[in-house]
C-alpha cells in the first residue's frame, strides 16, 4: 500500500515542474503545456485529498477542472494560431512589441 | 419545475437572467444576415443586463441564505457587487455600440462574450463553494480573455490576448492548488465552512493553501507583485474592453477576497493582514512611480490601476466591518471613475485608437469641449479632489486604516496619492493646453446615443459617489454586516489591533 503522501509529493513536483516549465520554456505552445502540467498535478492532489477524507467532492472536482481545462485549451490555442498568423513566431521573445 | 425550487431559482435570478441574454444574443447572432450590424443585439445586452441588475435587487426581500446545496449565497453583501458589476456592464455594452468600428466582424459574439462574462463576475461574488467559485472565476476570464484580443488584426491585440491568457491561467493554477490543499487540510470546500474545520487542521497546509490561494486572487486585482500583466494588456486590448476590465473582474475578485478573508480564514487575520499592509504598500508605490514614466495613455491608466487596487487594499487594515464597508465603497468609486475615463478615451480616439501618446491628446479640450471637461473631470475623481467618488473613496479607505492603527500605511497611502496627482495632473495640463500650431486638425468625436447614455451614467455614478455618498456607504455597510454573525465577532472588539496569536488553536 503506498502512503497518501507520495501521491502528494509527487503532485507538488508535477506542480513545480509545471512552474518551472513556464519561467524557463520560450516556445508557447511548451509554456501553455506546462500550465496544463500544473492543472494536472492538483487534479492529482484532489483525488488523493478525496481517498483521505472518504468524500467524493475530490473527484467531482477533478471532472470540473478537466472541463474547464479543455475551454482554456480551445480559446488558448485559438489566440496561439492568431499569434502565429500576425508574427509567424511562436517564441516568447519575439511577442514583444509592448514593452515597459 | 419544481415550485419548491423557486427560492433557490430567485437566489441565481441574475445569472440566470444574463445567461439567457447570452445565449439570446448568440442565437440571434446566427440567424442575422452577414450584413446586418447587429446594433440590435448590444441593445439586446443591454436590456437584459438591466434586467439582471433589477433581478438582483429582488433578492433584497428575500432573508440572507444560501441555495443549490449551499452553493451560492444572497446577502446584501452579494447584492451590492451584482449591481455594481451589471452596471458596469451595462455601460460598456453602451459604449461598445459606437465605439467599436462599423465594419468590426463578428460583433455578436463581442456583445454575446460581455453578457456571458458577467454571468461568471456575478456568480463569483455570491458562490460560497470553492467549486462554483473556481467555474465562475474562469467563466469572467475565459470571456476577457477573448475579448481582450479582439482586435485581432493589429500587433497588439494578439498580444495582449496571449499575455493575459498565459499569465491568468498560471494564477489559475496557483488558485486551483490552494482549493486542493484547503480541501486536504480542511475536509470542506464550503467557504463558510472552512473557518470551523480550521482548528483541526495541519497549520502548514492551512497556511500554504491560503498562500497559494492568495496568490491566485491578488493576481486577478492586479495587485503588486502580481500586476506586470495589466500594462500590456490594457495597452493591446480595445478601450472599451478595458473599461469592463479593469473594473468588473476586480470588483468580483475584491468580493471573492473579502468573502475569503473573512468568513474562511478570519482564524488568520495576524498572518493575512500584515501581508494586505506590504502588497497596499507595494501596490501604491509600484503603480504610481511606473505610471509617472508612461507616454501612453493606457499603459498610464494600467499603473494606475494598480496604484488604485495598492489604496484600496490599505482598508483591509481596519477593523471588522468597516475595512468590508470601506473596501466595497472604493470598488465601486473606482469603478464609476475608471469606466468613465476610459469611456471618454475610447470615443476620443476612435475606433482604431489613434491617439495612443499623452501628447495626442494636446488641445483636446479646445477640439471636443464636452469631452475634455468629462476627461478633466475624471482625471480629477482620479487623483481624489473633494465632490468627486475618488475622494471618498481614499477617504474611507485612509480613514479606516488609520483607525485601525496603520497609521502609516495612512501617511504612505496620502504620500502616493501627491506622487499620483503629478501624472494626473500632467495628462489633465496637456488635455487644456491649446492645440500646438501647425498641428493637423482633427475633427470633434461623434456621440452617439449609446455612449452618451454610458457617458451619462458614469458621470452620475462619479458625482453622487462623490457629492452623497451616505447611501451608498450604508449600502456597502449592509453588505458588510452579511459577515457579522460568528466568523469575525473577535476583530469587531475595538482595541484588538493585532488579534492575539495565542488564542489561536493549532492542532496536529
Amino acid at each position: 500500500m503506498i502512503p497518501a503522501s507520495w501521491y502528494l509529493i509527487l503532485s507538488a513536483v508535477l506542480f513545480s515542474l509545471g512552474v518551472i516549465g513556464f519561467l524557463i520554456k520560450r516556445s508557447l505552445i511548451t509554456v501553455f503545456m506546462s500550465i496544463e502540467l500544473m492543472l494536472n498535478a492538483v487534479n492529482l492532489s484532489f483525488v488523493t485529498f478525496a481517498h483521505q477524507w472518504h468524500s467524493v467532492k475530490g473527484q467531482i472536482f477533478v471532472f470540473f477542472v478537466m472541463m474547464v481545462a479543455a475551454a482554456e485549451a480551445a480559446v488558448g490555442l485559438a489566440i496561439i494560431i492568431a499569434i502565429f498568423r500576425a508574427r509567424a513566431t511562436l517564441n516568447v521573445d519575439q511577442v514583444d512589441l509592448m514593452k515597459l | 419545475m419544481n415550485p419548491q425550487n423557486m427560492p433557490d431559482l430567485i437566489r441565481i435570478l441574475p445569472e440566470v437572467v444574463l445567461t439567457i441574454t447570452g445565449v439570446l444574443i448568440m442565437l440571434f447572432d446566427a440567424a442575422l444576415p452577414a450584413t446586418n450590424n447587429r446594433r440590435s443585439l448590444g441593445w439586446l445586452g443591454a436590456v437584459g443586463v438591466t434586467a439582471a441588475l433589477w433581478s438582483s435587487l429582488i433578492q433584497l426581500n428575500l432573508p440572507p441564505g444560501t441555495a443549490f446545496y449551499r452553493t451560492v449565497q444572497t446577502d446584501p453583501f452579494s447584492v451590492f457587487f451584482h449591481v455594481l458589476i451589471c452596471g458596469i456592464v451595462l455601460a460598456s455594452i453602451l459604449l461598445s455600440l459606437d465605439a467599436l468600428p462599423a465594419n468590426q466582424h463578428h460583433r455578436g459574439e463581442y456583445f454575446a462574450l460581455m453578457v456571458l462574462g458577467a454571468v461568471g463576475m456575478c456568480l463569483m461574488t455570491s458562490a460560497v463553494e470553492l467549486l462554483v467559485v473556481f467555474i465562475a472565476l474562469e467563466i469572467s476570464s475565459i470571456s476577457t480573455y477573448i475579448l481582450a484580443g479582439f482586435r485581432k488584426h493589429t500587433g497588439t491585440g494578439p498580444e495582449a490576448a496571449i499575455k493575459y491568457f498565459l499569465l491568468g491561467s498560471f494564477a489559475t493554477g496557483f488558485l486551483l492548488y490552494g482549493v486542493a490543499l484547503t480541501f486536504g487540510a480542511t475536509g470542506t470546500t464550503q467557504i463558510n465552512d472552512i473557518a470551523a474545520h480550521i482548528p483541526a487542521a495541519s497549520s502548514q497546509l492551512v497556511l500554504a493553501a491560503f498562500a497559494l490561494l492568495m496568490v491566485g486572487v491578488l493576481f486577478k486585482v492586479s495587485a503588486a507583485p502580481f500586476h506586470v500583466w495589466t500594462p500590456d494588456v490594457y495597452q493591446g486590448a480595445p478601450s472599451p474592453v478595458v473599461a469592463l476590465m479593469s473594473t468588473a473582474p476586480k470588483a468580483a475578485a475584491f468580493a471573492l477576497l473579502i468573502r475569503l478573508l473573512y468568513s474562511s480564514f478570519p482564524v488568520l487575520q495576524p498572518v493575512w493582514q500584515p501581508m494586505l499592509w506590504i502588497v497596499a504598500v507595494l501596490s501604491m508605490t509600484v503603480g504610481n512611480l511606473a505610471a509617472l514614466r508612461q507616454k501612453n495613455v493606457k499603459r498610464m491608466l494600467a499603473y494606475s490601476s494598480i496604484a488604485h487596487a495598492g489604496y484600496l487594499l490599505a482598508a483591509f487594515a481596519g477593523l471588522g466591518i468597516n475595512a468590508i464597508a470601506s473596501a466595497s465603497f472604493y470598488v465601486a468609486a473606482y469603478a464609476a471613475m475608471n469606466v468613465g475615463i476610459f469611456a471618454v478615451l475610447s470615443i476620443a480616439a476612435g475606433p482604431d485608437e489613434k491617439l495612443s501618446v499623452i501628447e495626442d491628446f494636446r488641445g483636446f479640450l479646445f477640439r471636443a469641449p464636452l469631452l475634455g471637461t468629462l476627461l478633466i473631470f475624471f482625471l480629477a475623481s482620479l487623483i481624489g479632489i473633494p465632490f468627486t467618488a475618488g475622494f471618498f473613496g481614499k477617504f474611507y479607505s485612509f480613514a479606516t486604516a488609520i483607525h485601525g492603527g496603520a497609521v502609516w500605511l495612512g501617511i504612505i497611502g496620502l504620500l502616493n496619492s501627491g506622487v499620483a496627482a503629478a501624472y494626473y495632473l500632467g495628462f489633465a495640463v496637456k488635455v487644456a493646453q491649446p492645440p500646438a500650431a501647425g498641428s493637423a486638425k482633427l475633427p470633434a468625436p461623434e456621440l452617439g446615443v449609446a455612449v452618451g447614455l454610458s457617458l451619462a451614467l458614469a458621470t452620475t455614478a462619479t458625482l453622487v459617489l462623490g457629492i452623497a455618498p451616505t447611501r451608498f456607504l450604508s449600502a456597502a455597510q449592509s453588505g458588510a454586516t452579511s459577515f457579522l454573525p460568528p466568523v469575525i465577532s473577535d476583530s469587531v472588539k475595538p482595541s484588538t489591533d493585532v488579534p492575539d496569536l495565542s488564542k489561536v488553536r493549532w492542532v496536529r
